[in-house]
């Protein structure tokens, strides 16, 4: 999926799960007797699965890297335990990789894998629920045997119980294989096999014809210091990718063509969404020619932004691990004060315990940004998977009216923009901005066209350099709170300006002065002002894409975009006519929002919560939105919700 | 060049001649009439012009009780922050900007309760802070309830009938926390309480400075024993570095060491004991002595209180080494570039 990503007329896309693996254009490979049949596809889904120790996460890494310098579009979902090593071989402990790519735009990780990896029984039993009938499924036949088997409750070997027939099964005895292709290497057997994921890897990128550079490069980095585990990967890596060229039970090759036409000219790169976020930081400090300060604590799945920034002090970038959350946003409040680009990162968790000093910078009005990757809740909930359950927490979890702007990313690639954007919002206004993300963006990657880094937007703010105010008896004096007229807006006066010195606080303020001030008009005044201010923030009206006048609208935010796109998608190739909107700014809401709504007849909500835009919605404008929901930790699947908004049209 | 005087050179000089009065902010100062605080707060207005710093790179922040009101009255850059968070932000503003004198203001149960936690940290990371602990013994702002350092048993509102947890030593528990400047002073005594803001003022890293400091509407007369001058002399150690461990009348007492336990004692002294006095050595790498002056008060009586400086030793100050790993990141790999770092190392072209 790229984040510049417009429907463009008459595509399918994935309109029809059918489509997967025919065959489009047979060809012979080249000559020679080991030559095989090389088929074209448009669009692959690849499931890599196993134990929480066999290293998928890294697998579904290197083959997405492969896939991306390839040129095809992609979109990936990392799925992983919150335990680190769950006991081996067991159901909770496994974890997986799914990529979809394709020679054309693509939205979606996809709903369904056509290949499954499954290199346990325990990886088989926990995917092959979401595997159709007819898809290829590679399973690590040493894994098969009783013990690991009873372990996940198999009685009998469903590689022989015929309870697999429906699929393409290739057994491969991915252990063995590999062990005796390290055999020269001196390692222990344990060593050896721990070489398996790229055995997989090797195969999996003869079967998908992918570029086998990079891996062998990054391998080599990797592990620089232990050159000779470096070359028993790479072995291992090349002995799978002779496997599957050399045995009879592979005996067709794919190709899927890069996506050429689908990117516009520019130079791509694959990326996820917390590093597209971390990179859209460093770039907004240096926008606003101010330095880059980030408090935080780490937590999942919000620790990677942290990890990334620490490694760009070359940046002048200051990162703070905390002793807590509070401290982490502390911090980060007290260095805005001083005059840097201010950010905190966490999780609902931690937004919970950062409400209190949220609501100081609501006081203070310095600018902060808050950056929240959601995940599922309450409480500890979920901690790996992803949600969007945190949007009325950031919207009103402070005592007091205390109103905070909203951002939300749509894809991985716009975690960049919307970070720039929310950056924006939070100097030009001079308050803590939340930009709500969540797992699935922060872990999912995709290709981006890389920005011109002289196109970015001037971020720029004045420091207040002198006095602003003129009292009665001609005094020049600095008035910390008299307020920008046009955005609202105090003075950022930064420590070590002479003359400006002043107090702020969390107490109420006396409008202009800034002084403590317990007057009942005074705090009404300074209440409806901070909201005033809010409210007044300049946002892009929403678009719609609504090509053949719908009546059913289907309204999303955050990262819905790409699972509601294809369901549109779906539903147009089918004959459908639906409008969809997507909303990047929660608060304020775009100013024609209400005019958008009332033009439907229908308006469908799908949000990974029990209903809480669709709340917002109806308090604000009386609108009848209807609510899809779903909270089970993983993003909607783009066959489910077209189902439930071709329901919703039907009505 | 040591590190203190490194860190201080940071902070721009002042132009010109200061006094106490430039120090005073326009606002009027609402404690309690005959509240401790008023003498701090001379005590530091007084005290800042020493400093010679350019008023405009001093900040003070505190959290919330009666004592955090202070940055109001100070006509340098504050901010009165949120209960118990004043040590975090006060880190965020001292690690971005060494160009600042951070000053932190608290109180027992604003430092000790709700922000105890920063407060520890804050001490084991050595960030440049000054911090002044306003202890009491009892929570004033919210009307008289028992406090982290009121003795066992307390009656207050919220404990009628006495209170039940132990209190903390927060001079034990600074060292505990690998501080690397710990002192005492009193509200009242404005020479003694000078001289230690003079010294947390040349050390480079946290500095905690606990001031008693007497709340006369809900714990009046705390520390009447160590004001009253007659009882002063059998209730106050004063410690001066590299002197005796001498107090009492005609410094009649001393500090000795156990040594079959090496503990501290007091005991009278007498010509044959004399050579065996401790010297107070504020600059002992090993916190072990330190700590076992600050065990030496008596929890319910003060008698035996040390004030003066426990504890000041050098050791790395963390906004330092922050600081030194943005330097050496530049010097490894050239100042950052943006457009290196969006493209990466992995990357193709579509071309139209």
């Amino acid at each position: 999926m790229t984040s510049q990503v417009s429907s463009p007329a008459g595509k399918t896309d994935e309109a029809d799960e059918a489509l997967v693996g025919e065959q489009r254009v047979p060809q012979l490979g080249s000559a020679g007797a080991t030559a095989k049949e090389i088929r074209r596809l448009d669009r692959v889904i690849i499931r890599f699965a196993g134990d929480s120790g066999d290293g998928m996460q890294l697998t579904g890494d290197r083959f997405t890297s492969e896939t991306a310098s390839f040129g095809n579009d992609l979109s990936t979902l990392p799925n992983f335990p919150a335990e680190i090593r769950a006991p081996a071989g067991t159901l909770p402990g496994v974890s997986s990789f799914q990529l979809h790519f394709a020679d054309h735009d693509i939205l979606t990780p996809g709903d369904s894998p056509n290949v499954l990896v499954a290199m346990n029984p325990a990886a088989l039993k926990a995917n092959i629920g979401d595997v159709p009938r007819g898809a290829d499924i590679i399973v690590n036949t040493d894994e098969f045997t009783k013990r690991p088997m009873a372990k996940v409750g198999y009685e009998t070997s469903p590689l022989e119980d015929g309870s697999l027939d429906a699929y393409n099964v290739h057994p491969v005895p991915l252990t063995t294989l590999t062990i005796e292709a390290l055999k020269e290497f001196g390692l222990s057997r344990k060593e050896a096999e721990r070489s398996k994921n790229m055995f997989a890897l090797g195969l999996l990128s003869w079967m998908y014809n992918r570029p086998t550079d990079g891996t062998e490069k990054f391998l080599r980095s990797k592990f620089a210091k232990k050159p000779a585990i470096a070359e028993a990967n790479v072995a291992a890596f090349r002995a799978g990718w002779n496997f599957g060229e050399t045995t009879e039970d592979f005996a067709v090759s794919y190709e899927v063509a890069p996506a050429s036409e689908a990117f516009p000219t520019g130079t791509y790169r694959n990326i996820s969404g917390n590093l597209a976020l971390s990179y859209g930081l460093i770039a907004a400090a240096r926008q606003a020619d101010l330095p880059l300060y980030l408090g935080s604590y780490p937590i999942t799945p919000a620790s990677d932004i942290l990890h990334e920034l620490s490694r760009h002090k070359n940046f002048g970038v200051r990162t703070f691990q905390a002793e807590d959350e509070i401290a982490g946003i502390g911090a980060a409040l007290g260095a805005a004060f001083g005059g840097s680009l201010a950010v905190t990162t966490t999780s609902g968790p931690g937004v919970a315990l950062k409400s209190e000093t949220i609501g100081l910078a609501v006081s203070l009005e310095l600018p902060l940004l808050i950056i929240d990757i959601q995940r599922g809740g309450p409480s500890t909930g979920l901690p790996t998977k992803t949600e969007q359950a945190d949007l009325l927490q950031a919207m009103y979890g402070r005592n007091g009216e205390a109103p905070v702007p909203v951002v939300a990313p749509r894809t991985p690639a716009d975690c960049f923009d919307a970070t720039l954007d929310a950056a924006r919002i939070a100097l030009t206004y001079r308050t803590p901005v939340f930009l709500l993300s969540d797992g699935y963006l922060a872990n999912g990657s995709e290709p981006w066209r890389i920005p011109e880094v002289d196109g970015l937007p001037d971020l720029r703010t004045r420091f207040a350099t002198g006095p602003n105010h003129q009292l009665a008896d001609g005094t020049e004096v600095f008035w910390p709170y008299k307020r920008d007229p046009e955005t609202l807006a105090r003075p950022w006066a930064v420590p070590g300006t002479p003359g400006l010195e002043h107090r702020i606080g969390g107490i109420e303020k006396q409008d202009g002065t800034g002084n403590i001030s317990y007057d009942p008009a005074n705090h009404d005044f300074m209440v409806r002002t901070r909201q005033a201010k809010i409210d007044g923030i300049a946002v892009p009206d929403l678009e719609v894409d609504d090509p053949a006048d719908a009546r059913t609208l289907v309204l999303g935010w955050g990262s819905t975009y790409g699972p509601v796109t294809a369901a549109v998608r779906r539903l147009r190739a089918a004959g459908e006519t639906i409008a969809q909107a997507h909303l990047r700014h929660l608060n304020p809401f775009p100013a024609n929002l209400g005019e958008v709504l009332a033009r439907y007849d229908k308006v469908v909500v799908p949000e990974m919560n029990l209903g809480q835009l669709a709340t917002l919605l109806r308090a604000r404008y009386l609108v009848d939105v209807q609510s899809f929901n779903q909270v089970n930790g993983m993003p909607f699947k783009a066959e489910q919700l077209a189902t439930a908004l071709k329901e919703a049209i039907d009505v | 060049m040591s590190d203190a005087n490194e860190l201080l050179q940071l902070v721009p000089k002042a132009e010109g001649k200061q006094s106490m009065k430039d120090f005073k902010s326009d606002q009027e100062v609402r404690w309690c009439p005959g509240c401790g605080d008023y003498a701090v707060l001379a005590a530091v207005q007084g005290f800042m012009p020493e400093l010679g710093l350019a008023k405009e790179n001093i900040a003070f922040v505190s959290g919330i009780g009666c004592s955090s009101r202070f940055p109001y009255y100070m006509n340098t850059y504050g901010m009165h922050s949120i209960h118990g968070r004043a040590p975090s932000i006060a880190t965020g503003l001292a690690t971005s900007r060494r160009d600042l004198s951070v000053w932190v203001v608290t109180g027992d149960g604003d430092a000790l309760s709700i922000g105890g936690n920063h407060l520890i940290h804050a001490l084991r990371r050595n960030v440049n802070l000054k911090i002044l602990l306003f202890n009491n013994r009892i929570y004033g702002l919210t009307k008289g309830q028992y406090s982290p350092t009121s003795e066992l048993g307390k009656i207050t509102k919220s404990t009628p009938m006495g209170s039940l947890d132990a209190p903390f030593n927060p001079v034990s528990l600074a060292l505990g926390a690998e501080a690397s400047f710990v002192a005492r002073t009193v509200d009242s005594d404005r020479k003694h309480l000078t001289s230690v803001l003079r010294a947390a003022a040349d050390h480079p890293g946290t500095a905690l400075v606990e001031i008693y400091q007497n709340c006369n509407i809900f714990n009046d007369g705390a520390f009447e024993v160590l004001k009253d001058k007659e009882k002063a002399q059998e209730a106050v150690i004063r410690l001066e570095h590299g002197r005796p461990i001498l107090f009492g009348t005609d410094d009649s007492k001393g500090v000795v060491r156990d040594p079959l336990t090496g503990d501290l004692e007091v005991v009278a002294v007498t010509e044959e004991n004399r050579s065996r006095i401790l010297v107070h050595d504020a600059h002992n790498p090993s916190p072990t002595t330190a700590f076992a002056l600050s065990r030496l008060a008596d929890a319910d009586t003060l008698h035996h209180t040390p004030i003066g400086v426990l504890r000041s030793v050098e050791r790395p100050v963390y906004d330092r080494l922050m600081s030194d790993q943005l330097d050496a990141a530049v010097e490894q790999r050239g100042k950052g570039d943006l457009a290196g770092l969006l493209a990466g190392n992995d990357t193709w072209t579509v071309v139209g």
